[in-house]
C-alpha cells in the first residue's frame, strides 16, 4: 500500500506565543510535529506493520526549517518525504490543492492520513477538501482503523462518548483523532537511521495550483489577554460552598 | 440584501438555544436569513425560527432512516445542494461535535473558504473571529469567494428573539448513501441525555487532585445536581477516570460556558487553550499558587474532598 500522511510543523503548545506585528507571530520559539500527526504516522506505521509491502511519505507544506519535524515522522516510521517549500501562509484551500499536487505527482494513494486538526491555525478542514480534491471519502477524528481487503472500517468519536462506524473504499482521507493510538516516541536507532532516509524538496511554485476561488486571510492577530482579576472566596468549606452557590445564583444567574 | 443561510441543530426535534444564537449573530446585519433544517421541521420548529428573525424555513427533508440521516457524506451533499438552488452568500452552522464533522464537509463540497469555532463575525467585511494557537491569540480572518462559511462556537452569542414573518419552503436532499461511504453503526453513548460540553451553560471539571476513578464520581454528582456537563483534564482521562469525550484543552474539547468551575486542575497551558473564553471560573484548589488561581474570577483555596460534598450537600 501506498500511504501518505500529511503532516504539519507547528510551534509547541507549551511555547509563549509573541506577536511581530498585526498578522506574524515570532517563529523562534520551538516547533513540532503537529501532536494529531503524531497520531496520523504512528497510524501509518501499524498498517505497514500488516502490509509489510507498504511504503509510508510524510508530506508536509512549510518553510525550510520544516524538514525537522519531516524528519521526526521518519523517525516514527515514514520510508521517505516530501516537503513542499514556500515562505507563505497559505490557507487551507491551498495548502489542500498544494497536497493533493504533491501526492498526484509522487505516486498512487491507497490511503491518506491527516491530523483532526492543526494546533496552530486549528482551522479542522483540510482533510476535507484534500478528499473532495481526489474524490475519496473523508472520516475524522478517528479512533479505531482496520483497514482490509480494499475497504476500511473507521469509528470515529464525537463528544459525549458518542461514536459513529463507517465503511469507506480505498482510497480515503482519515483524519487521526487522540483515540486512534497511542505514539511511541522514537528511540535513539530510529532518530540515526530517520536521518538518512530521502526528503525531496519541491516549491510551492513548481507545483503549478489552480488557484481557489475564494480565499482565507489573516488580517490582524492579538494577543488574547486575560484579565480576570481573582477575588478570594474564604472560610470553612461549608461557608465555602454557600458562597459558589450564591455567585451560581446570583451573579452568574446559571442556576435558580 | 445578502442571502445568509444558518445550518440549524435540532434536539430531539426542538431548535437548540445554540442555534438560536447563530440567528441573532447574523440578524447583526441586514440579510435575508434562511434556515436550513435537515431533520424536519414541524410548526412549533418554525414559530421559533420566527421569533428570532429567520425569514424562510427550508426543509430539507431528510429520510429519517439513521444510516442515511447520521451519514455525514449524505447531510453534507444535501446541504451544499440547498446552498447552490438558493444561491447563499454565506452560511452559518455550530461549531460544536456534530458541526466538526459536517460544516467543513460543506466547505469542501462548494470549494468555499471556512473559518470554524468563531467567537464572532462581522457580515460587513466578511471577517471572523476565533482563537488560535492554543487560545493564546485571537485571529481576525476575512474571507472572500462565492459563498462564505463560518461555524460559531456554541454559546459565543447568547440568542435575543426579533420576530420576523416566516415562509417555509422544501428543498428535497438526495438521500442517497455514496457507495464508497457507508454508516455501518452509531453509539449515541450510555449518557447520551447528559448536558453536552461544548454547550453547557456550567461545567464542573475535576483533574488530578481528584486522586482516583472513585473520587471522581463526585464530579459526576455535583454536575448532575447543577444540571452542568462534566469536564476533565488530561490527567483524569489518561488516569482512565474518565473517557476521552470529557477531555478539555487543546487535545480535547473547547468549551465556552457562562461558568467553569475546577476542582483539583492546576491550570496548565493546554488545559486553558480549551476553557479560556469562559465567561467566569471559579477554581478549586489547595495550593494557592497553582496557576488557575491568578487566572479565575473566583479562587477558594482548600481541600476538594472537603468542598466538594459541601456543594453536594448544599444545592
Ligand atoms: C501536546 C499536549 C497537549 C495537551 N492537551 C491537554 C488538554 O487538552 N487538556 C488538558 O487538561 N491537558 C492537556 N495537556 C496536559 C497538560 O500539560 C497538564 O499536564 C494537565 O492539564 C494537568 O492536569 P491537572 O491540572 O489535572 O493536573 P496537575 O497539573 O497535576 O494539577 C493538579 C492540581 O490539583 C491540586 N490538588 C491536588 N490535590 C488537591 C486537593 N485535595 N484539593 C484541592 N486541590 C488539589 C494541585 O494543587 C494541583 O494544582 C497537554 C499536554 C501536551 C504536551
Amino acid at each position: 500500500m501506498q500511504i501518505y500522511v500529511c503532516i504539519k510543523h507547528v510551534p509547541d503548545s507549551a511555547a509563549n506565543i509573541h506577536l511581530l506585528d498585526d498578522t506574524r507571530i515570532d517563529e523562534k520559539v520551538a516547533f513540532l510535529l503537529n501532536p494529531y500527526d503524531e497520531h496520523a504516522v504512528t497510524e501509518a506505521a501499524a498498517l505497514k506493520k500488516k502490509a509489510a509491502d507498504s511504503e509510508i511519505i510524510a508530506v508536509c507544506i512549510g518553510k525550510p526549517d520544516a524538514e525537522k519535524t519531516i524528519r521526526t515522522a521518519m523517525a516514527m516510521g515514514a520510508d521517505r518525504g516530501i516537503l513542499v517549500e514556500t515562505d507563505e501562509a497559505c490557507d487551507s484551500m491551498t495548502t489542500a490543492r498544494a497536497l493533493h499536487a504533491a501526492i498526484v505527482q509522487d505516486g498512487s494513494a491507497d490511503i491518506i492520513f491527516t491530523g483532526k486538526e492543526s494546533i496552530d491555525s486549528e482551522g479542522m478542514q483540510t482533510q476535507f477538501r484534500i478528499g473532495a480534491l481526489f474524490g475519496f471519502p473523508v472520516v475524522t477524528n478517528a479512533a479505531f482503523l482496520d483497514v482490509t481487503s480494499g475497504k476500511a472500517v473507521v469509528t470515529c468519536e464525537l463528544s459525549g462518548g458518542r461514536t459513529r462506524t463507517f465503511e469507506l473504499a480505498l482510497p480515503c482521507v482519515v483524519g487521526a483523532g487522540r483515540g486512534l493510538n497511542t505514539p511511541a516516541y522514537p528511540t535513539f536507532p530510529d532518530v540515526v537511521k530517520a536521518r538518512k532516509k530521502p526528503i525531496k524538496t519541491i516549491s510551492l511554485d513548481s507545483l503549478s495550483i489552480t488557484p481557489a476561488g475564494g480565499s482565507a486571510k489573516t488580517v490582524a492577530l492579538a494577543p488574547l489577554v486575560q484579565k480576570r482579576h481573582p477575588k478570594k472566596i474564604t472560610g470553612t468549606p461549608a461557608d465555602q460552598a454557600k458562597e459558589i452557590i450564591r455567585i451560581l445564583q446570583k451573579e452568574a444567574k446559571v442556576l435558580a | 440584501m445578502k442571502k445568509t443561510g444558518i445550518l440549524i441543530e435540532l434536539e430531539n426535534g426542538r431548535v437548540k438555544e445554540t442555534s438560536l444564537g447563530m440567528i441573532t449573530l447574523a440578524a447583526r446585519t441586514e440579510a435575508d436569513l434562511h434556515a436550513l433544517v435537515l431533520d424536519g421541521v414541524d410548526d412549533t420548529a418554525c414559530d421559533i425560527l420566527a421569533q428570532y428573525g429567520i425569514t424562510t424555513v427550508v426543509d430539507l427533508a431528510l429520510a429519517s432512516d439513521p444510516e442515511i440521516r447520521l451519514n455525514p457524506a449524505v447531510r453534507a451533499d444535501a446541504a451544499a445542494q440547498a446552498a447552490q438552488k438558493l444561491q447563499l452568500d454565506v452560511i452559518f452552522g455550530l461549531s460544536s461535535a456534530d458541526g466538526k464533522d459536517f460544516i467543513p464537509r460543506v466547505a469542501a463540497l462548494l470549494d468555499a473558504p471556512l473559518v470554524m469555532d468563531c467567537l464572532d463575525v462581522d457580515l460587513e467585511k466578511n471577517i471572523a473571529r476565533t482563537s488560535q494557537y492554543s487560545g493564546k491569540v485571537l485571529a481576525d480572518i476575512q474571507l472572500t469567494g462565492d459563498v462564505v462559511i463560518f461555524g460559531i462556537r456554541p454559546n459565543a452569542v447568547q440568542p435575543v428573539p426579533s420576530p420576523a414573518q416566516t415562509k417555509k419552503i422544501t428543498v428535497p436532499a438526495d438521500n442517497t448513501v455514496p457507495a464508497d461511504f457507508v454508516l455501518v453503526s452509531w453509539d449515541d453513548g450510555e449518557n447520551s441525555s447528559r448536558t453536552s460540553l461544548a454547550e453547557a451553560d456550567i461545567i464542573v471539571a475535576g483533574g488530578r487532585g481528584l486522586k482516583n476513578k472513585d473520587n471522581f464520581s463526585l464530579i459526576f454528582d455535583c454536575a448532575e445536581k447543577m444540571n452542568a456537563a462534566v469536564g476533565a483534564s488530561r490527567v483524569a482521562v489518561d488516569e482512565g477516570w474518565v473517557s476521552y469525550a470529557y477531555q478539555v484543552g487543546q487535545t480535547g474539547e473547547k468549551v465556552n460556558p457562562q461558568v467553569y468551575i475546577t476542582f483539583g486542575i492546576s491550570g496548565s497551558i493546554q488545559h486553558f487553550a480549551g476553557m479560556k473564553t469562559a465567561r467566569m471560573i471559579i477554581a478549586v484548589n489547595k495550593d494557592d499558587n497553582a496557576a488557575i488561581m491568578a487566572n479565575c474570577d473566583y479562587q477558594v483555596q482548600g481541600d476538594v474532598f472537603e468542598i466538594l460534598p459541601e456543594l453536594i450537600r448544599q444545592l
